[in-house]
């Protein structure tokens, strides 16, 4: 697996399914314009998980907005596939920060929602939307509403609808953070089985340090006020990852190397 | 708050003691039936009223102008509310007029609808429609408009049409804040219907109670309150029944069902 990593990292920049050259995003116009993003460029190749990580602030929710679709740069490129990005798409899927969920849709028919939405085959993508229910563990909840299921349960339906209409990619932003610390710990666990069984590419952004160096192939540091990138590097611990890997001296040094990253200073008082 | 079955008999008991209290005030101190009756002459002109079959054909007419009126009513509220939530150029041009009729008393206008549509049915729905129309506008305006920006995002993020959003999010989503201005809209139609018919009408209640006012039967006057407040309290379950089979998934409401007047969206 690391083998096919590596070539994968390799031939990045040739064909990455995502590749943004010299981005850049401003809010609002002229003088009182605030540059949110400022030349981004990086490449994630196909199946590959990347994250990344930054303090609130910096750009990041604005990144996947753009490569969902829903923002529009202001400058450089950004495409999927080898196509620009022109509005949304349907071979992406989207998880948002909080699960989203329609409250008058039943859980199998908030996963049915792309496949309604995009008019795919209901026999069919009925029958899917029950294996990834599975997937999650949430056999016996396909009938429940929402309010009926805990947080954790509802983000889960939350990344299965985004599974649903089998996109290439998955854009995820910050999926867990309004989950307690152990629940996010073993959705993160959970996340990186139905990744090793499905073989997406990912887009994941986090704040959390642990939980970029835990779950990602690579780890994209960004930096506030502009967006940009302050680092970038490949985490090499093999997969599956179990939750003691945290406890590793290799897996604290790259915690270590997104901390310097973000804190040049040393992260003290000045 | 909880409440048991013995709060509940303390609150009949409660009731029949301020009944009991008005019967001996008024035995007390004699006052003339035409001006405050006991409680127990208000029953017996019910009692009369209803043996005598005077009072059916009244009601009928008041719920059939109070149902007609609520209908056309609100199915315009729901159309125009529509129509100005989905595109600000039309919101733009319409606010003014909407603004000035929302400030206006609508029963000042039914002396002049008895002009136009006469003294039969036609102007007591007419009537009823105008008050139902704007608890119900300015509800779906303010529901449609509320779909929560993430969820928007996702629809758009899946490539969904304008008339998607609209059917799958944002008209789910104003559901609760349509049943709130539908009740509004219910009692609404029925002050409408019997303030026309106050002023000018051949049947109904308010025509009822204008004629037993002009033979100072007060006694009669209090019955057919009576009347009123049950007939509001049945067309308004009728409204709140249709809501819970519909809004099933809704909560916000089920905390306290009494608690009508502070829920969400009723902006009039």
């Amino acid at each position: 697996m690391d083998a096919k990593l590596d070539a994968g990292l390799g031939n990045a920049w040739a064909n990455g399914v995502i590749s943004v050259r010299q981005l850049s995003l401003k809010y609002g116009r002229g003088e009182k314009g605030v540059l949110a993003l400022s030349d981004i460029s990086f490449s994630v190749a196909d199946g590959e998980f990347i994250v990344v990580v930054g303090p609130s602030g910096c750009g990041k929710s604005t990144l996947l907005k753009v490569l969902a679709g829903l923002l529009p740069r202001t400058e450089g490129e950004a495409d999927l596939k080898g196509t620009p990005i022109k509005g949304p798409r349907r071979d992406i899927g989207v998880v948002f920060q909080s699960p989203v969920l329609f409250p008058w849709r039943s859980v199998l028919g908030n996963v049915m929602l792309p496949a309604d939405v995009q008019h795919l085959d209901q026999a069919e993508m009925r029958k899917r939307a029950l294996e990834l229910i599975n997937l999650v563990g949430l056999t016996g909840f396909e009938h429940r509403y929402p309010r009926e299921l805990s947080g954790g349960m509802q983000q889960r339906v939350g990344i299965v609808r985004a599974l649903i209409h089998d996109p290439a990619i998955l854009l995820m932003d910050e999926p867990f953070g309004a989950l307690d610390a152990m629940t996010r710990e073993s959705m993160n666990v959970e996340l990186q089985r139905i990744w090793m069984e499905r073989r997406k590419t990912v887009l994941f952004i986090t704040h959390s340090t642990a939980e970029a160096v835990f779950l990602a192939d690579r780890v994209i540091v960004m930096t506030p006020r502009p967006g940009r990138i302050g680092d970038e590097f490949a985490v090499d611990l093999p997969r599956p990852r179990r939750l003691d890997v945290m406890n590793t001296e290799k897996f604290g040094a790259y915690v270590r190397r997104v901390r310097a990253a973000l804190n040049p200073g040393g992260g003290g008082l000045d | 708050m909880r409440r048991g079955p013995i709060s509940f008999v303390l609150r009949l008991v409660f009731i029949a003691a301020l009944l009991a209290a008005w019967e001996a005030a008024v035995f007390y101190f004699q006052t003339p039936a035409y001006i405050v009756p006991a409680p127990s002459s208000i029953g017996y002109a019910m009692y009369n009223g209803v043996a005598s079959n005077l009072y059916v054909s009244h009601v009928g007419a008041t719920i059939s102008e109070t149902l007609l009126g609520f209908a056309a009513g609100c199915a315009l509220a729901f159309i125009l509310g529509t129509v100005v939530a989905l595109s600000r150029t039309i919101e733009y041009y319409l606010y003014p007029i909407i603004i000035m009729f929302q400030a206006m008393p609508k029963v000042a206008l039914v002396p002049l609808i008895l002009v136009w549509f006469g003294l039969g049915l036609t102007s007591k729905v007419v009537s009823a429609a105008l008050v139902a129309f704007f608890p119900l506008m300015v509800n779906t305006i303010v529901g449609l408009r509320s779909a929560d920006e993430d969820r928007v995002n996702l629809m758009r993020s899946l490539s969904a049409s304008r008339w998607q959003i609209f059917r799958m999010l944002q008209l789910p989503n104003a559901m609760p804040y349509i049943f709130a201005g539908l009740e509004i809209a219910m009692i609404f139609a029925l002050i409408g219907a019997i303030v026309a018919e106050l002023i000018s009408s051949e049947r109904g209640l308010g025509m009822l109670m204008q004629s037993l006012s002009f033979t100072m039967d007060v006694a009669g006057q209090f019955s057919i309150l009576f009347i009123l407040s049950v007939l509001g309290l049945v067309l308004n379950g009728l409204v709140t029944l249709v809501r819970r089979q519909v809004l099933f998934w809704d909560t916000s409401r089920d905390a306290d069902a009494n608690e009508a007047s502070t829920t969400k969206g009723e902006v009039y």
